[in-house]
């Protein structure tokens, strides 16, 4: 069916995904919080509970829209109302970003210095820790005593180099995947796809190895101090990130070989990729504030 | 106007039942769901009201020990914040919107669902803390490290609810905007849309950016009580003022996503019992975006006496005081527009009326407030609860009452009876005044707030303030009773047109509207 010729705006039937959706992420959060406040098998048994409710809301929901979708319910208004969804969607994880990468500057520039005594913050300086010397990345604590003293910051060059141009490549890789499927070529969107998960994959495992290399031999943890919690603050949510983009991706991928998505119908693949380009806009942010500065 | 004729081929039945409020991805049913848990929150947030009110009653511990006293505070400002006002506009967007702008539904209907339907969830992990061993979360709803990390079993839940209420906020920010910018019936052009849809687009986006930036910020709270990091800690080189940057910069724009849509209710209700068009339109526009982009840069006007550097004083003062601009725009507006109109006063006019008259109040001593000198006499005292309780309680609240009564003869096609209308309005303005006035009087001679104790030279007004607060929270159950009496059918039958200086789409449909409507786009006139 041409979705173009539907004249009516595709109102959707009553549905439970989105309360089976709140009883998993309650589970969920509510389970985590037994489990913090150490009730622990309750706590994980709810965490567990709810978070295979939320994946199975997911699958059953973004199903029921593949459904829809494929059977054409959704003409060209419908189309454009997921676009500016997504788009906000991706703003608001920009913002949430906004708030790390603020915390950085934030202690970089004012925290860090002050404590150092610059300004007219030296009473603080000479009062709190009079022999503290303010540096980026900081490695020598005002007070060590309570913390996991890291031995060395996190280099540029290498790895977070070779990660960067991990993603770039990923970014071109999928751009060239959408001019296959706008050329109608099935196999070259597929092959695109395939590059790009493969090299979101390779990006994780890297980083994997880089946390398993600061965790054991530089000794830096989240306990390090606000260098070890802004590195792994920023570059853990990130990673989340490009996991969640690789299985948006491979998603797409699986619906590509299945033979979804026609030249001029293709939201899902669209939404993906823009996803994917914010995480490696977000990454080279990264790459730029916490390794290379 | 007439009542359009409209096309009766549903797609499908009318649902009943629990599974039609559970399951529904109707409008009309979230809108209602929003208001009932709105109101609900209202009950029990007002609740903890009375206990702080009635040990404050008199000097001295009357009824709460402090640390109880300290959780209502808390629970108060969170759930009257995050429960009561900010779904009363989400329920009074998902109402209107549609309508207003010929849609047939909002524009992702399942997301609507979900964002409603984490609230209940959110405001359970929120609640269930007031019986955990510890209580509640007692540290202000600021949550200002390093108290809060003090607190006990609840912290964790706190910082989940927090999240799951963010969720909820930005899905239903991403639902209004993409509604008003995908939905518009043709000919409904951006310089046709009614103020509420105006203000409610800018709300959006406002969510949109500071929601995140404060899951962001209780993330932190979370990692530095269970995970070792030290963002707020400066042993390890962290800042607990750092907190209160990041959670500004999402609370001052959280403060106009509380009041521009207020401001668009108040937009909707002036003209039509002025009977005149709005005064202003293009600028009332302009005025709102502007007033929603200096919120952005005013945050640290919350933070003056933290110890920043003259620089920032400075910067955040002019900044702040450059809101009374725009503000100052909208105000002259509707008075423009009530000028030689014909006006009549019936309930939500004069809701609307009262609000433009005490929301200046609350912002002339926001004034006060945002001159860096003058603030470190009145950061902490009781002149700041005086000041945001005349923006939120007569600003808010009230604009939120008013549009209440103004849209709902049209959502249940029954009058509410005026004289119960006319009674709620004359006894909540004069018990709120009486509540909230003295309090400038108690800041200014220097009571702290959130303290359940004070100095003897204190009690008269004290003592006035509660009686008037009393008041206050006994008649909203007037409220309560007129809106239940129209839900449930009593009344008089009211009009498609409903009011007689009523213009706009969703005045051309019947009272109540049909189930689905608009599901052919209108002809906009």
């Amino acid at each position: 069916m041409n979705p173009a010729a539907i004249s009516h705006y595709y109102v959707p039937e009553p549905s439970h995904w989105p309360l089976l959706g709140s009883i998993g992420l309650f589970s969920l959060t509510g389970g985590s919080a037994l489990l913090l406040t150490d009730h622990v098998t309750g706590g994980s048994f709810a965490m567990g509970v709810g978070f295979l409710i939320f994946v199975g809301m997911l699958c059953g929901w973004f199903g029921a829209v593949i459904k829809e979708s494929e059977g054409g319910r959704y003409n060209d208004q419908v189309d454009v109302s997921f676009r500016w969804g997504m788009a906000w969607f991706i703003f608001s994880e920009v913002m949430f970003f906004a708030a790390f990468f603020g915390a950085l500057f934030y202690v970089r520039h004012f925290a860090v210095p002050w404590l150092g005594g610059i300004g007219d913050k030296a009473s603080t300086h000479e009062i709190l820790w009079p022999s503290f010397v303010a540096a980026w990345p900081l490695l020598q604590l005002p007070d060590a005593s309570q913390f996991t003293v890291a031995k060395h910051a996190m280099e540029a060059a290498g790895l977070p180099a070779f990660n960067t141009l991990i993603l770039l490549s990923s970014g071109a890789t999928v751009t060239w995947a959408h001019w296959g499927i706008k050329a109608g070529r099935r196999n070259h969107l597929i092959i695109g796809l395939c590059l790009t998960v493969a090299l979101g994959a390779l990006f994780l495992s890297l980083q994997a190895h880089e946390y398993w290399d600061a965790y054991t031999v530089q000794n830096l943890r989240l306990t390090s101090g606000i260098y070890g919690s802004t590195f792994f603050m920023l570059t853990g949510f990130h990673g989340a990130h490009v996991l969640i983009g690789a299985i948006m991706l491979s998603v797409v991928l699986a619906r590509s070989a299945r033979g979804h998505f026609t030249p001029t119908h293709h939201f899902a693949f669209e939404a993906a990729s823009w996803y994917w380009h914010f995480v490696d806009v977000v990454w080279l942010g990264l790459f730029v504030t916490v390794y290379l500065l | 106007m007439t009542d359009i004729a409209l096309p009766q081929h549903h797609e499908h039945e009318h649902p009943s039942g629990i599974t039609r409020w559970l399951f529904t991805t109707n409008h009309k049913d979230i809108g209602t769901l929003y208001l009932l848990f709105s109101v609900s929150m209202l009950f029990i947030g007002g609740s903890f009201a009375m206990v702080v009110r009635a040990e404050l009653f008199q000097p001295g511990l009357q009824f709460v020990n402090p640390h109880f006293f300290n959780q209502m505070t808390t629970m108060h400002a969170l759930v009257m914040i995050f429960g009561a006002v900010m779904p009363a506009f989400v329920g009074l967007a998902n109402w209107m919107i549609p309508m207003m702008i010929g849609a047939p539904d909002m524009a992702l209907p399942r997301l609507n669902n979900w964002s409603f339907w984490l609230l209940p969830f959110a405001f359970t992990l929120l609640l269930s803390t007031l019986f955990m061993p510890g209580g509640a979360p007692s540290g202000g709803w600021t949550m200002y490290p390093p108290l809060v990390l003090q607190t006990g079993m609840a912290f964790p839940f706190l910082i989940f609810a927090v999240h799951l209420m963010g969720i909820s906020s930005v899905m239903g920010a991403i639902n209004v905007i993409t509604t008003v910018f995908n939905m518009r019936a043709p000919g409904m052009t951006y310089t046709k849309l009614p103020l509420f849809v105006w203000t409610w687009v800018i709300t959006a986006f406002l969510l949109i950016a500071a929601m995140p930036v404060l899951a962001g910020a209780v993330t932190m709270l979370l990692t530095d009580k269970f995970f070792g990091t030290s963002f707020f800690n400066a042993a390890g080189g962290g800042d607990p003022v750092m907190f209160q940057h990041v959670f500004w910069f999402f609370g001052h724009p959280e403060v106009y996503i509380m009041i521009l849509p207020a401001f668009g209710i108040v937009s909707q209700i002036v003209p039509t019992f002025a009977r005149k068009p709005l005064f202003g339109y293009i600028s009332m526009i302009y005025a709102v975006a502007s007033i929603a982009f200096l919120s952005f840069i005013v945050w640290a006007h919350h933070m003056f006496t933290v110890g920043m550097p003259l620089a920032g004083e400075l910067f955040f003062m002019y900044s702040t005081v450059l809101i009374a601009v725009p503000t100052g725009v909208k105000v002259f507006n509707w008075v423009a527009t009530m000028w030689r109109g014909s006006m009549t006063f019936e309930t939500p006019m004069l809701w609307a009326l009262c609000f433009i008259i005490l929301f200046s109040i609350g912002g002339f001593s926001g004034l006060m407030l945002g001159l860096a000198p003058a603030d470190f006499q009145y950061q902490d005292t009781y002149f700041v609860v005086a000041h945001f309780h005349y923006v939120l309680v007569t600003g808010a609240v009230f604009a939120i009452i008013g549009g209440v009564y103004f849209w709902l003869p049209k959502w249940t096609g029954r009058m509410y009876n005026e004289r119960l209308g006319k009674l709620h309005f004359w006894l909540s303005t004069l018990s709120v005044n009486l509540l909230f006035f003295p309090q400038h009087f108690l800041g200014l001679a220097g009571m702290p707030r959130r303290i359940p104790d004070y100095a003897v030279q204190y009690a008269e007004w004290n003592m006035l303030s509660s009686i008037g607060a009393f008041v206050f929270g006994a008649s909203q159950l007037i409220f309560l009773y007129t809106v239940i009496r129209a839900m449930s059918g009593h009344g008089e039958k009211a009009s498609g047109q409903v009011w007689e200086g009523a213009h706009g789409l969703e005045w051309t449909l019947p009272s109540p509207p049909p189930y689905h409507s608009f599901t052919e786009a209108p002809k906009v006139p």
